[in-house]
């Protein structure tokens, strides 16, 4: 009975130490932050920022080492998005941008040449060797990708239109502080 | 019968008496109808006519799609002259596809579904699929498809059918002059739908300001032991879903939730009576009451008309604008919404056109704040509207949607009881939509991710399955080279 608990013990004893020690020597380094930050951008590594695809800006964002206007597909919504998690002031007077976009390809200028195709991160272009090509817009979150390597220049970036179904009234206009 | 009380609200200055007793009369089919395909909440209708085309009276112009959507149909018969994208009748003022209809004149009738001679024998579901091919959408206003809340019934318990006569808008009398003058048509639309529904009891809610009205469904509703008529207190918004659910039955409707949720769904009186023409005669819905009325029109009536006239048409009728007004608005003055130009059409949804002079409104530029809560005594949804829009104003619009914003209705109380004239409810518009914006661009970067990690796993296995081909062509090679 002794030796049992005895020897229980010990083994605990000393699994646990070890187990303690590889916590703090193997531990892999993530930062939640990073985590939390990766989940507010697009997601589709288009690099316009110049980092390497999201999750490297999510960690030169953690870091501080970028501003949170850097994501262009994602605009103004993301850019404030991430200044309430950083909890800092985001400065979004540069970045009135035209709102959000997408990619427009113009049928006439269209080869076929299907570099658009294989740049496009969420597939939203479909087309075939040597056939025009054309963007579902519904999936095309405007990164632009496809406007740069076009060769006949045929795709432009459009601002998504406003329809009844999207219009909403505006703010009341500047009024005395109340 | 008890009546609940409803906390809130504000009295308002009715001015019902400008139509209230004027009979309604039918416009004389103007030159040309505008018929938009969307007019209803919903899937747009898919148009199925040509320009050129020769239509009758009643032919489907363009035919609902998915589940929540409804079929429009040619007012007249005549000839499509064009289908393109005109304005709206909508405060953006934004185009949207519309039919225009040129009336030959002589009105000559499509072949019409048979009529349901008996629909207390026919099943809810027949009832349901003929008041939805008809086109019948919610007539008091929100122009939500009437078929789609008739099936409300297969969800759970439905205890009981209110009809919607509060008509609590000022100036507007279409529901009122329907009531007196097609007391029996409603009640009977009204008995059909709740076999459609499974309901046991109608109750027909009719605001204090209206007893001709109520004598006239008293009377029609006489013969038929499980349809009562109530008066409601005539207090604004008596007639919005909820609050007229509470008045009449006491029953809360949570937030978010449906009335049906506490086993009443609400009806308008007008939409009752489309849904009578649609079962006992075959009919679609091609025209509506509207009340044309405000101080700067000439003649305020109530007249008959048909789906897609333009709003000028229907201001000629009524001898045009004696004043210039300050404002014209499709609906009714607290919740109406102020129209892009006059040659938009009348829809299913509008249930008012109102030329109003300056000295009817009740605006003035906004001045600050004074604390004295008559916004939150106002609130009929139990909100504290000052506050909300203090959040809005700074755009914390998730703290403004935490204590409520949802939930508002969009009454216009708190913006018509402020003594500082303060756009309460413009506010609350604002961030309302601006939320729903947000809400679709979360959900359109939840589908990027979705598409990004699927390509994601596409290309891999396309990588692989290279991979793989060229290890079994080395493979091969090697076999080759082993026994020549």
């Amino acid at each position: 009975m002794l030796l049992a608990i005895g020897s229980l013990t010990a083994m605990g004893a000393a699994l646990g130490t070890v187990l303690g020690v590889a916590a703090r020597y193997l531990a892999v380094e993530s930062d939640p932050l990073e985590q939390e930050i990766l989940s507010l951008l697009p997601g589709s590594n288009c690099a316009q920022c110049g980092f390497v695809g999201c999750a490297g800006a999510a960690a030169a964002l953690a870091a501080g080492e970028a501003t949170v206007t850097l994501c262009p597909p994602g605009g103004k919504g993301v850019a404030e998005k991430l200044a309430k998690k950083l909890g800092v002031q985001a400065d979004l007077s540069h970045s009135e941008d035209k709102g959000p976009m997408v990619a427009f390809i113009n049928e006439d200028s269209c080869i076929g040449c299907l570099r658009c195709i294989k740049d496009c991160s969420t597939d939203a272009i479909v087309g075939a060797n040597k056939q025009m090509h054309t963007v579902v817009s519904e999936v095309c979150h405007g990164c632009g990708k496809c406007f740069k390597v076009c060769p006949t220049e045929a795709i432009e970036m459009r601002p998504i239109p406003v329809t009844i179904e999207t219009w909403h009234w505006q703010k009341p206009g500047a009024h005395a502080a109340h | 019968m008890r009546i609940f009380p409803v906390k809130g609200g504000v009295h308002l200055e009715y001015r019902k008496e400008l139509t209230s007793e004027k009979p309604i009369v039918a416009l004389p089919m103007p030159k040309i109808l505008l018929v938009p395909v969307q007019q209803h909440m919903g899937a747009p209708a898919i148009t199925m006519v040509q320009p050129g085309e020769t239509v009758a009276k009643g032919q489907v112009l363009a035919r609902g799609q998915g589940l929540v959507s409804a079929p429009v149909h040619a007012p007249t018969s005549g000839k499509v002259v064009d289908i393109e994208r005109i304005t709206a009748p909508h405060p953006s003022g934004l185009p949207q596809i519309t039919i225009i209809l040129e009336p030959d004149g002589a009105d000559r009738w499509v072949e019409l579904p048979a009529p349901i001679n008996d629909p207390f024998a026919a099943t809810p579901a027949e009832i349901r699929e003929r008041v939805a091919v008809s086109g019948i959408v919610g007539l008091g206003g929100a122009s939500f498809p009437s078929a789609v809340k008739l099936g409300l019934g297969s969800r759970g318990k439905l205890d009981i059918l209110l009809v919607n006569g509060a008509e609590c808008e000022p100036y507007l009398t279409c529901d009122d002059r329907v009531m007196r003058e097609h007391s029996e048509e409603v009640v009977d639309g009204a008995r059909i739908m709740a076999h459609a529904l499974g309901t046991a009891n109608i109750i027909i809610a009719i605001e204090g300001n209206k007893p001709v009205a109520q004598a006239a469904m008293q009377r029609a509703a006489s013969q038929f032991t499980n349809v009562a008529v109530v008066t409601v207190p005539v207090q604004y918004p008596m007639g919005a879903e909820r609050h007229l659910t509470l008045a009449v039955t006491g029953r809360e409707t949570p937030a978010r939730k449906l009335t049906a949720d506490v086993g009443v769904v609400v009806h308008n009186v007008a939409t009752a009576r489309a849904v009578h023409h649609a079962v006992r005669f075959g009919r679609p819905l091609l025209s509506r009451v509207v009340t044309v009325s405000g101080g700067a029109i000439a003649e305020a009536k109530n007249i008959d008309v048909p789906l897609g006239t333009k709003v000028a048409d229907l201001l000629e009728f009524c001898g045009g604008l004696k004043r210039p007004p300050h404002r014209i608005i499709s609906g009714g003055p607290m919740m109406g919404q102020p129209l892009p130009s006059l040659e938009v059409p009348v829809v299913k949804g509008t249930s008012g056109i109102l030329a109003l002079l300056s000295e009817e409104t009740n605006e003035a530029p906004s001045q600050p704040c004074i604390r004295c809560g008559s916004c939150v005594n106002v609130c009929p949804c139990g909100l504290v509207p000052v506050e909300m829009a203090s959040f809005v104003r700074n755009e914390k619009l998730d703290d403004a949607a935490r204590i409520g914003l949802m939930d508002c209705v969009s009454c216009g109380g708190c913006s018509y009881i402020c003594p500082s004239h303060i756009p309460l409810v413009h506010y609350f518009n604002y961030a309302k939509g601006r939320l729903n914006a947000l809400d679709r661009d979360r959900r359109k970067r939840e589908l990027v991710k979705t598409m990004v990690e699927a390509r994601g796993v596409r290309l891999e296995k396309q990588a692989q399955a290279r991979r793989d081909a060229a290890a079994a062509a080395a493979a091969k090679n090697d076999a080759n080279r082993a026994n020549p």
